[in-house]
């Protein structure tokens, strides 16, 4: 690495640096600063490669360092277009930095970036992305707006990650944006790649984790990806499902807790269960209806579980909380191994686990117990550590173990660590308090500890003891006068004023020694510390009160002394004391209460867990560990007492995810055979989204280069439940076979559009989905690269549509051709014998059961819409299943892109039930396949619809003559004209049925034609009028040649690929 | 997430810092120092500290503390973790994580940093992500450099964050193709005064080293998998077949990894292999004290106990030490009161034994704490729990692969009190 010789520049340098400084003579640091960035100037002015790498070395080394290197920006930004990918990435790292300060001169670099954005190759446009999204200048912020939007529909998800990440940059940047980032982000969560799913929530939390709307459709497809995601996109993904889920889903426990109340009540006497317990009651008690976990809640729990075996202590912890605040009280249990063998982890992570299994042990303990051992304290843990484990284990404290674990806390006692022993000692107090049985040994083990030669912990002992005997006063008097006696020797404050306090208290049991101590207290008064002044006073009143013969002296002294104290709290305790105890003339009707007001009996206080009460907080959250909000903290949400409708989650049912638990249940191996590439073909439908790895094993596959590889039946089988051996051999033999067919088409593809990238061919592999999925976009060779790029990008606008009519146009584009004829061969003759059936496609709206009853279906009727000519025709049919009446159906607040407009059809008054009624609506698509989204609204309901027009069914026939054809085509020449070959499929035997099926994808009209090998078709886009020609010239054996001439390109590429499809069939 | 990131050595100089969003003024790291002086020893800092506007998540790592800034919620764990990763990473390209190499490869640093987080997030985290991206140092790499001028960074772009298998690198090649399983358990044991055991029990892992042409599909399977109680899984293990058949397949990452964790079940009675007998006093009154320590081999199922290392700290009280060991050479630090006995091996007819007197300081009284003694030792070729891997086959490549299996135990934290 020549990194080193500019490294021992650069030692030379720094080292010399603090001479200039302290040498007054030589001109001050600046002159030298200057000096020494001259030369880094002129390194990178010069032409080397490897001088410009030197400088910007020691330039990213003076920026570790934290050394202020701003002033060579100019000179740094004029290489953010070096050909060097080091000095380049040297160069992006130095922009970042300083951009914010050099607004201006930053800007100079936002053209290399956005010329980058467009690149052929993902990893380019990610990194271009990446860079432009981290510079930290406002004016750029459209720019950013409009390059995210443009990520977030790329066709590569890795682009699309980039995109998330890009967001909350952003939104950090201009909060302003933030309604249309949460569009965005609204589209990104629709991803179906693994790659994105974590980005996408990290943004949806920084940005709006409070629109958990979003989440709704999304929720089962995140939850059957999480085990794929990558770690860190684990844990944000579980932490943002906890908090949907508490949202959703109703509290598990409800029953139990109130079956097990009286039997848990002895256990958890301290619990604050109990009182959730109690509220809970009456809402339980109204409903009694047996509580059934939401299917949705089993699921996230479910997909969760193996995630505790991970090796990521972060995702651990994650499915732990998620475990603790949303299972049932039987199977929080299984979370307990796995933190215990974080304990195992380095010191820092230790310290996190075991703040969070102290809060858990104080709810559950139970849960831990079986690990008791696990938490004995080693000599050579941290202090911290010990702590927490002391904390612990008092926690887990109980009748059977206790004398286990006292014996332990003994081994403490003796510790070098005196802050360790400290705490033990408090340990010991609380399981005493909490634990009746051993209250007397652990109150004799702690006086034992008086005679300690170290000072802290016969001071610690007496504030425990303190404690302990305010439960109990009559029978430990010896212990008092023990203690009394101590005070001469004690000199730490807080112990003297516990000594002090236990004797005033409880003076009545020692008559003779407490007058004695106050005389001793009395004369170091001065001395003393606040507390135990404070103390002293008290001492004084109490003895007044009961024995005023002995200590009235003693007392007036005290409060004299007190009376000119230095500290205000000392001189206003005495006067109040004085005023209260001592009977004058004026003194009020309060010192005939003053016996009762000093002598009342107090409380004994409860020794309490610094844990109690933590869980509020949604554990593991940095917050928990403060115990103190953080900024950005999302509160845990009660259970809702009804649980929301869960029909929210349902997904359309044509892109739904695949119901894998109803998948593992069919028991006929045949019928899964064929089931598969149809579920994962309508996975395929919605859209170009998961190209890259939906297609389950065979894309990633032989992304990684592998024919035999495994991993395809991996990520099917981490959907599924447990397969058989058998099955999955079979099933992967399938797959190779599949994946085999790919490959060849793959490879053909990947060398017909060599010339048009070059991109490594492994990635060109990976993605081949997207070509095979757009055969024709591979581009004449003669044309530019730019109008490729251009195209490529437009394609992929379009594919992100995933609304179910467009999936219905393209449903099996995923997969190998033989295949899909092997499949489809039944419906299709179905087709060839009903071809008027078939031209006319119903398209569902609104499912039966997601409308309640509604069914809404609609088809383009391809008759112009008389209102209206250019807008499309779309025959509605609603059918009313439900048991009443539907009233008032109308449109209401349509969303549409820029341009599109709605007719609406007449409001529809009564529908009666069983009944179907059918209107036309128009829509102008503005001869774009964007869908018209609008609200179907019902009297009692309304429903988000949207309508998503083949490409097809924007045009209408034109009428021409043989002549006219070749004129207009002579007219849309070069660009305007895409030429694709291909086979026809084995049913396309004859003209009539080329016809045929060319008509049925679009409504073109036949134009007269001289030779019989060619068959040619001619119409007009609805909207604009632009001429669409279609040529099909048939070839010997099968061969075909498609020639499609239209103005709008668009249309164009889209028409091929449909007409493809159907020929090819 | 992670705002910023910042190095800061033994004697508390910040030597590296790394913004990935605005720049967080490096006096945030008062507060820190601020903990670092409260702390009595390096490691008690506290691993989370709050400031008024950030919060401060630290780990310290081979005596440099590497402390993130924070500026809102985030699992602690997650940047902990993240933290050790990256001290990991550093371990994997330079060998050492030291300040020295730190500062000798700050730019090949910067540029890890740059890639494993963006905007704070963790980007690229696998190291053979990693290095296709980046280069690690090497000396070759760095003389070859210096003459030609060519770089350390990838010149291809790297497919693997691409792949659906993002822990291995594509195209891999060796000549020699080998797997190397290593089978290391630690016994993690409390013994009492009296030599009974108060907790016992065994963390294994087993750590692998592959180095295998193409895309290989392994499969690992053990003679007795029962005995494997709570696993951890790098992520290239596929869990479902674990779960059904307790089989091990992964397509492995290239190059060193962990392939799994594991701990034994705490019903399985531990095999504690050595014992000791120790007699420590000190009489009220005296300035001298009593040390005999005597080690023994004890169920070691015939296996030599090896590099064995006794080390005790020893009260405050004590002055010095006057001992004599049997076998083997002993320190005593007179300002740390560490004394460690350096042992090697433990021959049965001869028990090692170190023996002598401790001094205390004049006038200072009995010391009332008993030293604890922790021991470490090496068994070679044996894996105390009793696990065996049965198998190892390769699928998805033709050629056939050397493949080695080694067992080993040490002592995790083993501690004997007296």
């Amino acid at each position: 690495m020549s990194a080193s010789s500019a490294f021992s520049d650069e030692k030379g340098g720094s080292a010399s640096e603090p001479e200039y400084g302290h040498d007054p003579a030589s001109g001050g640091i600046f002159s030298s600063d200057y000096k020494r960035h001259d030369d880094l100037k002129e390194m990178l002015d010069s032409n080397k490669d490897s001088l410009k790498l030197e400088a910007m070395k020691r330039i990213v080394a003076m920026i570790a360092r934290g050394k202020n290197a701003s002033d060579l920006f100019p000179a740094v930004v004029k290489n953010v277009a070096c050909k060097n990918i080091e000095v380049k990435k040297l160069v992006y790292v130095y922009l970042v930095r300083y951009a914010e300060e050099q607004q201006d001169l930053a800007l100079l670099s936002i053209s290399t970036f956005q010329r980058g954005l467009k690149d052929p190759n993902q990893l380019i446009r990610a990194s271009a992305l990446r860079v432009l999204s981290s510079i930290r200048v406002t004016i750029i912020v459209p720019i950013m707006m409009l390059a995210i939007k443009e990520a977030a529909s790329d066709m590569s998800p890795y682009v699309r990650k980039t995109a998330a990440h890009a967001i909350p940059k952003l939104h950090s940047l201009d909060p302003e944006q933030k309604d249309q980032l949460i569009e965005v982000i609204e589209k990104l969560l629709a991803d179906k790649t693994t790659l994105v799913a974590g980005s996408v929530v990290m943004a949806f939390e920084e940005v709006c984790p409070d629109r958990i709307d979003l989440i709704h459709k999304n929720y089962r497809k995140l939850c059957n990806l999480l085990i794929d995601v990558e770690e860190w996109g684990q844990v944000v993904i579980i932490n943002m499902l906890t908090r949907y889920a508490r949202t959703q889903f109703l509290n598990p426990n409800i029953n139990e807790s109130l079956l097990e109340e009286n039997s848990e009540k002895a256990f958890y006497a301290s619990d604050d269960e109990e009182e959730e317990d109690k509220k809970a009651e009456p809402a339980t008690l109204a409903k009694r209806k047996p509580y059934v976990m939401d299917p949705d809640h089993r699921l996230l729990l479910r997909n969760t579980k193996p995630l505790l075996q991970s090796r990521n202590a972060a995702v651990v912890m994650a499915v732990a909380q998620l475990y603790f605040h949303l299972a049932p009280k039987a199977e929080v249990g299984i979370i307990a191994k796995a933190l215990v063998r974080l304990m195992r982890s380095h010191s820092e992570v230790q310290y996190v686990v075991l703040q969070n299994v102290a809060t858990m042990s104080i709810k559950r303990r139970g849960m831990f117990e079986p690990y008791l051992k696990s938490f004995y304290i080693r000599s050579t843990d941290p202090t911290q550590i010990k702590v927490l484990k002391l904390e612990v284990l008092t926690n887990l404290a109980n009748e059977t173990n206790i004398s286990t674990i006292l014996r332990e806390f003994q081994t403490y006692i003796k510790s070098m660590d005196k802050d360790f022993v400290a705490a033990s000692i408090q340990a010991i107090g609380r399981c005493a308090t909490n634990i009746g049985e051993v209250r007397d040994t652990c109150l004799n083990g702690l006086v034992q500890l008086l005679s300690n030669r170290d000072e802290l912990v016969v001071a610690e002992s007496v504030v425990v003891i303190k404690k302990l005997l305010q439960m109990q006063p009559e029978q430990h008097s010896d212990i008092i006068k023990h203690m009394a006696k101590l005070i001469d020797n004690i000199q730490v404050p807080m112990a003297r004023a516990s000594i002090l306090w236990l004797i005033g208290e409880y003076c009545e049991h020692v008559p003779k020694i407490a007058p004695d101590v106050l005389r001793k207290m009395a004369k170091s008064f001065t001395n003393e510390e606040d507390i135990v002044k404070l103390q002293i006073i008290n001492l004084a009143a109490k003895l007044y009160l009961t024995n005023s013969k002995q200590s009235k002296l003693l007392t007036q002294y005290v409060l004299n002394l007190a009376k000119y104290d230095q500290n205000y709290d000392i001189r206003d305790r005495a006067r109040f004391i004085r005023q209260l105890i001592v009977p004058t003339d004026k003194s009020g009707a309060l010192s005939k209460y003053a016996k009762k007001l000093f002598l009342a009996l107090k409380p004994a206080p409860v020794l309490e867990s610094p844990f109690k009460d933590r869980d509020h907080f949604q554990l593991g959250s940095l917050s928990h560990l403060l115990n103190a909000k953080a900024a950005g903290y999302q509160e845990l949400p009660n259970w809702p007492e009804s649980a929301p409708d869960p029909s929210v989650r349902n997904v359309e049912v044509k892109d739904s995810i695949p119901d894998w638990s109803k998948c593992s249940s069919r028991k006929d191996r045949k019928e899964k055979k064929v089931e598969k590439p149809f579920y994962s073909d309508s996975e395929g439908e919605s859209g170009p989204t998961e190209s890259a790895d939906s297609d389950s094993g065979s894309g990633s596959a032989s992304a990684s280069g592998s024919d035999e590889s495994g991993s395809g039946s991996e990520s099917e089988e981490s959907g599924e439940e447990t397969e058989s051996d058998e099955e999955e051999e079979d099933e992967e033999e399938e797959k190779k076979k599949r994946k085999k067919l790919d490959k060849t088409k793959a490879k053909k593809q990947a060398e017909e559009s060599a010339e048009r990238c070059t991109i490594h061919t492994i990635h060109q592999i990976s993605t081949f989905s997207c070509f095979a999925q757009t055969p024709v976009l591979k581009q004449p060779p003669k044309q530019s690269k730019k109008e490729s790029k251009k195209e490529t990008q437009e394609m992929s606008l379009l594919d992100l549509d995933d609304s179910p009519a467009s999936a219905s146009v393209t449903p099996v584009n995923f997969l190998s051709s033989s295949l899909v004829s092997d499949l489809e061969g039944l419906s299709l003759t179905d087709t060839i014998l009903a071809p008027t059936v078939s031209s006319i496609k119903m398209y569902e709206l609104l499912h039966r059961i997601k409308g309640e009853g509604l069914a809404v279906e609609y088809c383009f009727s391809r008759q112009p819409f008389s209102p209206e000519p250019n807008m499309v025709a779309v025959q509605i049919q609603f059918t009313n299943n439900t048991n009443s009446e539907t009233k008032n159906l109308h449109i209401e607040d349509p969303r549409l892109q820029s341009g599109m407009r709605i007719r609406e059809f007449a409001e529809i008054g009564l529908q009666p039930t069983g009944e179907s009624v059918t209107v036309v609506m128009g829509i102008d698509f503005c001869d774009s396949t964007q869908a018209a989204n609008f609200q179907l609204c019902t009297h009692t309901r309304k429903f988000f619809v949207s309508i998503q027009p083949p490409v097809g069914e924007l045009m209408t026939p034109a009428f021409l003559t043989e002549n006219d054809f070749k004129k207009e085509q002579g007219k849309l020449m070069g660009m305007n004209e895409i030429l694709e070959k291909l086979t026809l499929g084995e049913k396309c035997v004859n003209e009539h049925v080329i016809v045929e099926r060319v008509t049925a994808t679009a409504n073109l009209s036949r134009v007269p034609c001289g030779s019989d090998k060619e068959c040619r078709f001619a119409g007009k886009t609805v909207s604009s009028g632009c001429l669409v020609l279609v040529t099909v010239t048939t070839k010997e054996g099968g061969g075909a040649q498609l020639t499609v001439n239209c103005e709008k390109m668009l249309i164009g590429t889209m028409l091929v690929k449909d007409i493809l499809q159907a020929l090819s069939q | 997430m992670i705002h910023s990131l910042f190095l800061v050595n033994a004697s508390g100089d910040i030597f590296l810092e790394k913004h990935w969003k605005s720049v967080v003024s490096r006096s945030v790291c008062d507060y820190f120092f601020e903990a670092l002086e409260r702390a009595t020893e390096p490691e008690n800092v506290p691993p989370v500290i709050p400031t008024p506007h950030h919060f401060l998540i630290n780990v310290l790592r081979h005596r440099i503390y590497f402390v993130a800034v924070i500026q809102s919620e985030v699992p602690p764990l997650f940047v902990i973790e993240f933290l050790h990763r990256v001290v990991d990473t550093f371990q994997d390209y330079f060998g050492v994580c030291s300040e020295a190499a730190i500062k000798d490869n700050v730019v090949v640093v910067y540029e890890l940093l740059e890639e494993m987080l963006d905007n704070g997030f963790p980007l690229a985290t696998e190291s053979n992500i990693l290095k296709e991206l980046i280069k690690p140092p090497t000396i070759l790499r760095t003389v070859v450099n210096t003459i030609t001028g060519s770089t350390n960074v990838g010149e291809q772009l790297p497919t693997g964050q691409l792949s659906v298998v993002p822990w291995r690198r594509t195209g891999v090649k060796y000549t020699n193709n080998e797997a190397y399983f290593d089978v290391v358990e630690e016994i993690d044991a409390i013994i009492d005064k009296s030599g009974s055991t108060i907790t016992a029990e065994i963390q294994g892992v087993i750590d692998a080293c592959v180095k295998l042409t193409g895309m290989p599909d392994l499969t690992l399977s053990f003679m007795n998998p029962r005995l494997l109680d709570d696993v951890s899984f790098h992520p290239c293990v596929r869990f479902k077949r674990w779960e059904a058949e307790r089989i091990l397949s992964f397509i492995p990452p290239d190059g060193n990894f962990r392939l799994l964790s594991y701990h034994v079940s705490s019903q399985n009675l531990v095999a504690i292999p050595v014992y000791v007998k120790h007699n420590i006093s000190f009489r009220e009154g005296s300035s001298q004290g009593r040390f005999e320590l005597t080690l023994g081999p004890k169920q070691t199922m015939g296996k030599a106990v090896e590099s064995v290392l006794v080390s005790s700290q020893l009260p405050r009280g004590v002055l010095n030490a006057n001992l004599s060991p049997s076998q083997g050479t002993y320190t005593f630090d007179p300002v740390t009161k560490l004394l460690s006995w350096d042992v090697g091996k433990i021959n049965p007819q001869k028990l090692p034994s170190l023996k002598g007197s401790v001094s205390l300081q004049t006038g200072a009284s009995k010391p009332d704490e008993n030293p604890t003694i922790n021991i470490q030792f090496k068994i070679q070729q044996l894996a105390i729990s009793g696990l065996k891997v049965n198998r190892l086959d390769m699928y998805g490549e033709k050629y056939k692969p050397f493949k080695g299996i080694k067992y080993m135990t040490k002592a995790g934290k083993f501690q004997v009190r007296t």
